[in-house]
């Protein structure tokens, strides 16, 4: 075996092993985050990049071939279909009025009470000054 | 083709590991399809599984060497897209 070979199949190897990597992060979140919208912003990223780079791990295994023309293809492709259907199903939820998740109201009363609390005491010391 | 091996690993069998990991991958996320509440969440959960589905068949491809599965995986891909862009339009 030589030099190159190893080195080819190494940077193989490592290119697949980042793409399943970032794939099983998108369906963790895809199966984990609360809301529609939040889904589509863990999948419609990590999928496109870990399909990606397992592509191009399989035209670095592969060589200069006819094949890896096909699989250039194939990445360019899903490059620019994979975000343009995400959006189109975004832009559909949001149309038919699926509501972003929020906090709870509660949460979002004190928060809001807290940082007007802070914003007067921070122009009383002004006016002391 | 280059060389089968790397530190006594078969490279097929790296292959037809992360082939089985895409597997799993698919299995956990149709648990969103079946689950997921309203309809945009099956939707994206059959456009990832179809996703997923286009490298596994370029794995099957170098797993068994038939450059067919190429071809498959292509128009795979066209119908996916097709047919995500279909279900979001009606």
């Amino acid at each position: 075996m030589s030099d190159t070979t190893t080195i080819t199949n190494i940077l193989t190897v490592v290119l697949l092993l980042t793409g399943a990597f970032f794939m099983l992060a998108g369906t963790i979140g895809f199966v984990r985050f609360p809301d529609f919208y939040s889904r589509m912003h863990a999948t419609g990223k990590c999928d496109t990049l870990g399909e990606g780079l397992m592509l191009v791990a399989l035209i670095v295994y592969g060589g200069a071939t006819f094949v890896s023309v096909k699989i250039l293809f194939l990445i360019i492709f899903i490059l620019f279909a994979n975000p343009t259907s995400t959006h189109a199903i975004a832009k559909a939820a949001y149309d038919v009025g699926l509501e972003p998740w929020r906090k709870l109201d509660d949460e979002v009363e004190w928060v809001t009470v807290k940082t007007e609390s802070i914003k007067t005491e921070v122009k009383n010391d002004d006016l002391d000054t | 083709m280059t060389g089968a091996s790397l530190f006594g690993i078969e490279m097929v069998n790296v292959f037809l590991a992360m082939a089985i990991l895409i597997v799993i991958a698919s299995f956990v996320s149709l648990y969103r399809g079946i689950e997921g509440p309203g309809i945009f969440n099956r939707i994206i959960a059959v456009s990832v599984i179809g996703t997923k589905t286009i490298v596994l068949l370029v794995l099957i491809g170098f797993i068994y060497e038939r450059p067919d599965f190429f071809d498959i995986a292509l128009v795979y891909a066209i119908l996916n897209f097709i047919m995500t862009i279909a279900a979001t339009r009606y």
